[in-house]
């Protein structure tokens, strides 16, 4: 421990200066709180403390009336592991991540490569292509049902499908179909986004490096591959993270196009709460599945720092 | 000669790749507009003619649709219309306020505990409303708030303050020191800082934090749809998905329903492009 060392003398010009009667410490301590008061008041009472309450209901045997007193300990947490549509829609969860892995992303990624830095009217392209992404939820959905309409004459898709000699699908009536027409009406609002990402992503690799890579040789696959897309790295590594945590909760599009059917077959977690806690008032036991995806959020959250490096806005603390 | 030959080559080589991308690109720009497009054409058909050929363009357009929406008092647009501006005005102010101030503190102040309450802040990213809301739907009843526009602008406001007090921060903290300093030697308080210098200087920042937040706030249906009953009180959003599950039937009339309820972030789009896009990317690369 270091000895206390006498604290200099202060200057009387500047002890004058700070003109109030409160030391100045305090008063400093008290600015910072006043700055910070409204967002931690709004973040505490809304974010925070239902994480708690949640936790609290999600041990009872609650249907929402009166309070929560049929005490069930963690039987609601077991329930739910057993129930075989939380296991659809923890697979229908894989499965949209996967997709979006696999396919969205790599289809962004391209996007943004062939809009590039100079492409003349790429300011069109990235207009029209980040369109879908500022029109609603609701529109889009109401906009894709019309399209996957059953009847050819209702629906675009299968009226095309009919007129080039094919059969007309169920589409969000088909239990296998369900997920990919989903999917796709999700690319459509989403992989503008993700490409407008990738665009700023390129914007910061200085144009040298790829031109040194030219005159080095390398032709352009081998200059995306190995120049490109290690560059790349943090921007892709934000997109999946965004895309994975947007998989996990989605809700509206499945809740409109399809309600989660046919027969649970596109039932995501998100549509899952809301069933049993604004349909069926099982609030305890939806409370509990609201815990099982925040902590499956928070898991990924966790793995994602770990697994790429510390982000950015830690650093500057 | 060889010289010659391997430029022309390259250059056909180059011309035929960018007729490629061209091909591709727009090949995307017409899958990006064909359901808009069969949206508007069906907007602009009378019932019968969208049973009969639904695909064909509306030649002549029939306006009865979209005027029977604007006009008639049941359809209640105006109404969803009032109800989603009112929400979004509050929300948006509330969050750049909200979010430049405590934004100020995180970038621009020492204090105890800094670390701490920021990453508490970050929890809100791991919380998205999607998941909290039956959590959140328990503490507006206890507040006794729920079916009011209120709730719909505290509970959006809230879940909109972790991802902008990130992205402002991250504009704050690019403001130079000397700046702060000589204000201070100057004599200003640390919201005169604030206020008379710091704000004005990020004036592009929060543009890009209020397009952003209209935005999100405009399009919201899960906050409504669960915190709202009275139909007086419905946004657009709301009101779109209960229209179109009372008319379905008249593809027409929704058609035309949904392609005016669109209008307006269309229109917002075009003009605020450049702050939306500039709002995005930064939360992105900060958050």
């Amino acid at each position: 421990m270091q000895p206390l060392q006498p604290l200099p003398a202060i200057p009387s010009l500047y002890k004058q200066k700070s003109g109030t009667a409160f030391p100045r410490r305090l008063k400093d301590g008290l600015t910072v709180f006043l700055f910070l008061l409204p967002a931690l008041v709004l973040f505490l009472v809304f974010v925070i403390y239902p994480i708690f309450q949640s936790m609290y209901y999600s041990v009872f045997d609650w249907k929402g009336f009166g309070p929560a007193e049929d005490f069930i300990g963690l039987d609601n947490f077991k329930n739910i592991l057993g129930d075989k549509v939380f296991i659809i829609t923890l697979r229908n969860a894989g499965l949209l991540i996967v997709f979006s892995l696999l396919l969205q992303l790599p289809l962004s990624l391209l996007l943004a490569v062939m809009v590039g830095r100079d492409l003349p009217g790429r300011i069109f392209f990235r207009t029209v292509f980040f369109l879908p992404y500022v029109i609603s939820e609701v529109i889009t959905a109401i906009m894709w049902s019309f399209l996957y309409n059953p009847n050819p004459d209702r629906g675009f898709i299968n009226g095309v499908i009919v007129a080039f000699g094919g059969e007309a699908q169920p589409w969000l009536g088909d239990t296998t179909l369900v997920l990919p027409a989903l999917f796709i009406a999700l690319t459509w609002k989403y992989f503008g986004f993700h490409m407008l990402l990738y665009m700023a992503g390129l914007q910061n690799i200085p144009h040298e490096i790829e031109e040194a890579g030219r005159i080095d040789g390398a032709n352009s696959i081998q200059n995306f591959f190995l120049i490109t897309l290690p560059l790349l790295r943090s921007t892709i590594q934000t997109s999946v993270y965004l895309s994975v945590l947007g998989s996990i909760q989605q809700f509206i599009l499945v809740w409109i196009m399809s309600r989660g059917g046919p027969v649970n077959a596109s039932e995501t977690l998100a549509t899952y709460m809301i069933r049993f806690g604004f349909v069926r008032f099982q609030l305890g036991y939806a409370s509990a599945v609201a815990l099982y995806m925040f902590v499956l959020c928070l898991i990924f959250s966790l793995i994602y720092q770990r697994l790429t490096r510390e982000p950015d806005y830690l650093s500057g603390l | 000669m060889t010289a010659n030959r391997l430029r022309l080559n390259w250059s056909t080589q180059k011309l035929l790749s960018r007729a490629f991308q061209y091909i591709v690109l727009s090949l995307i720009v017409v899958i990006v507009f064909t359901p808009v497009v069969i949206l508007i054409f069906g907007a602009l058909k009378t019932r019968g003619e969208f049973m009969t050929q639904p695909y064909v363009p509306p030649i002549p357009p029939r306006w009865d649709n979209i005027i029977a929406i604007l006009t008639r008092p049941s359809y209640s647009f105006w109404q969803m219309l009032r109800n989603s501006l009112i929400v979004m005005l509050s929300v948006t102010s509330a969050v750049v306020v909200i979010c430049s101030l405590a934004a100020f503190a995180f970038a621009r102040m020492k204090f105890r505990a800094k670390g701490l309450a920021f990453n508490l802040f970050t929890i809100g990213l791991m919380f998205p409303i999607n998941i909290a809301i039956l959590p959140v739907y328990f503490v507006l009843r206890q507040l006794d708030i729920l079916d009011s526009l209120l709730a719909v602008i505290v509970v959006q406001t809230a879940f909109q303050l972790s991802g902008n007090i990130m992205i402002l921060r991250g504009f704050f903290t690019a403001i130079p020191a000397e700046l702060q300093d000589s204000a201070y030697i100057d004599g200003c308080t640390d919201f005169g800082f604030f206020w008379r210098i710091l704000l004005p200087l990020a004036r592009p920042a929060l543009g890009a934090v209020a397009a952003l937040t209209m935005i999100v706030s405009w399009n919201d249906l899960l906050v409504p749809l669960i915190v709202l009953n009275s139909n007086k009180l419905w946004t657009l959003p709301l009101g779109t998905m209960q229209f179109q599950g009372q008319y379905g039937q008249d593809l027409s009339l929704v058609s035309a329903f949904v392609v005016l309820s669109a209008l307006p972030t269309v229109i917002f789009y075009f003009f605020a492009e450049r702050q939306i896009i500039a709002g995005l990317t930064a939360g992105a690369v900060k958050g």
